[in-house]
């Protein structure tokens, strides 16, 4: 097991220690949300947001366009405050800590909770480079290391086998289903607790779709992962959870098959019968 | 219904296709005028300049003799300033424009700074000169210097490398910050491996032809007051200097025709200079250019 090592100041406590678990089928709440607000300025983007994300769970987060989806996604990262003019009201908590609490530094979480973008968005460089940047960034210069970190996490990304004899190639010159799994290998390089993951396979195509969905399921042994997706089959073909979204609200949430087969309001049964959206 | 008559369209055919014509062999005129007056500046020099250009010419001081005049002193007073110039310039002005980049927030102040750089890039070097005289020259005693020379061509070349940086750091694509903030990388983690990696080729371009302006500009070297006659080489930034423009200057007001001829050699010499700069830039756009 490869230790990352903390570059953080050392009175923050990375990992709080793990609830107990009360029955053996309760998991662990990775995110719990409560009351939470966010604005873009004048428009309130996320409104009353309550809900709880589950260890190994895939959480998937549905609705029509500008619904509100991607910016709750990266409210748990706080990608979000990098739009200027964000407000946010209320709580994420993450294992127990508020992330928008002010002795929480962003870089510590986002160390923990990795995200995987829309368009595969690899670094110009080496296939290598790119997956030993997250450990890299983090103070691990051992090139052993470096070197089985970058072989795990391509595995981790079932894309070992396509690129192992090509690792100083730019990651470029992959095909954008590859560029995706690479950006995921890059994210589990950082060893992370949760993986966000903003509609990862609108860009791609139906077989590198069909791969990296593969891949979530696996992935779900180890990570807790919440996706986001315009597809609504694919929420349902790979998630444990859903969350319909529906102008900054929380419609409805519930276990996937329950949305899908008997969803408790109107409105869910009408977006996912593609009656809107 | 038809809209279009047949007819009549076939009858404007000519007329449009002669319009046509018309405005290509505009084009082609203004083109051909511009480079006939560069063919013909090009012509005069190197007919007037290369019976003057010899090694000796490059290894001579100034002299009242046309034939014994020499560039040495300017030539090396030019790489001395550059060697000032280069490092302040470029280290100041690639800070700022990470900062207003990447660290400055998006307000009225910010905006108001961004704009008036730019501003400054078009404000006449001979302005710059006279700040030099008053704040280096003057203020800071640092006489007709090379380092009062070097800051004040620093400053008058700033806002040109600013820009261009600003220009190529921003041309860095959004998600390639998102993916480095994704893992836990801290601003300045992002900027050293991600941003100026992405940006170099851009702001070394910029940068290049920004030096090569200063290395031709007189204006504020004039007003500084730097001889031009000078028959030592400095041996420090504190020594007095002369350059190639000013050299080149001096030798043109000369009443003997000689001069004209030692002058027409001095620019060639300075335009061989800037004409290796400038394919230094090329070379440098075109080999690290980096695709998204």
């Amino acid at each position: 097991m490869i230790q990352l090592k903390e570059k953080t100041a050392p009175k923050i406590i990375v990992n709080e220690p793990k609830k107990v678990i009360t029955s053996p089928t309760e998991k662990n709440v990775v995110f719990k949300t409560a009351n939470f607000d966010l604005w873009y300025g004048e428009h309130h983007a996320l409104k009353n947001i309550n809900m709880d994300i589950l260890e190994n769970e895939v959480t998937a987060i549905i609705g029509p366009s500008g619904c509100g989806k991607s910016t709750y996604v990266k409210a748990l990262n706080r990608m979000v405050e990098l739009v200027p003019i964000v407000r946010t009201t209320g709580e994420i908590n993450y294992r127990g800590r508020n992330i928008f609490s002010a002795d929480y530094e962003v870089e510590e979480l986002r160390t923990k909770v990795g995200m995987v973008f829309q368009k595969p968005n690899p670094f110009p460089k080496s296939i290598y480079d790119n997956i030993a940047y997250g450990p890299r960034i983090h103070g691990i210069k051992n090139k052993k290391i470096l070197d089985e970190i970058v072989e795990k996490s391509l595995r981790g990304a079932a894309i070992w086998d396509d690129v192992k004899d090509r690792l100083n190639q730019n990651a470029y010159g992959l095909s954008g289903g590859q560029q995706q799994r690479i950006c995921i290998a890059r994210c589990l390089a950082v060893e992370p607790d949760v993986i966000l993951m903003d509609e990862p396979t609108s860009a791609l195509d139906p077989i590198s779709t069909l791969k990296v969905e593969e891949l979530v399921q696996e992935l779900k042994e180890k990570y807790s992962i919440v996706i986001v997706t315009h597809n609504m089959q694919q929420a349902a073909r790979i998630s444990d959870k859903t969350a319909f979204f529906l102008n900054g609200e929380i419609i409805e949430f519930d276990q996937t098959d329950k949305i899908f087969s008997t969803p408790a309001d109107q409105r869910t049964e009408d977006y996912i019968s593609g009656r809107f959206g | 219904m038809k809209y279009l008559n047949d007819a009549l369209v076939m009858k404007r055919m000519g007329s449009r296709l002669k319009s046509n014509r018309i405005w290509k062999a505009i084009f082609i005129i203004a083109t051909s005028f511009a480079l006939l007056s560069l063919a013909v500046l090009l012509f005069r020099i190197f007919s007037q300049g290369l019976g003057y250009l010899n090694l000796d010419f490059l290894t001579n001081f100034a002299s009242r003799i046309p034939e014994k005049a020499g560039i040495k002193a300017a030539l090396v007073g030019s790489l001395w300033l550059m060697a000032i110039v280069a490092p302040v310039s470029i280290i100041l002005g690639v800070s700022t424009a990470i900062y207003l980049e990447e660290y400055a927030k998006k307000n009225k102040l910010n905006d108001f700074i961004r704009m008036n750089i730019s501003n400054l890039a078009g404000v006449p070097s001979i302005v710059f000169g006279l700040l030099g005289l008053t704040v280096f020259v003057r203020l800071m005693d640092l006489g007709k210097s090379i380092l009062a020379a070097g800051f004040t061509m620093s400053l008058l070349i700033l806002p040109v490398i600013i820009v261009a940086a600003q220009e190529a750091i921003r041309a860095v694509p959004n998600e390639q910050r998102e993916a480095s903030y994704g893992m836990g990388a801290t601003k300045w983690q992002t900027i050293v491996r991600v941003v100026l990696p992405a940006a170099i080729p851009g702001i070394l371009t910029g940068s290049i032809l920004a030096l090569s302006r200063a290395i031709g500009e007189t204006a504020p070297l004039v007003v500084i007051g730097i001889p031009v006659i000078l028959q030592f080489l400095p041996t420090g930034v504190f020594d007095s200097f002369t350059a190639l423009p000013m050299q080149i200057f001096d030798w043109a007001k000369r009443p003997q025709e000689e001069f004209q001829f030692v002058a027409a050699a001095g620019i060639i010499v300075l335009m061989t200079v800037l004409v290796f700069m400038n394919s230094i830039a090329v070379f440098i756009r075109n080999k690290f250019q980096k695709r998204y």
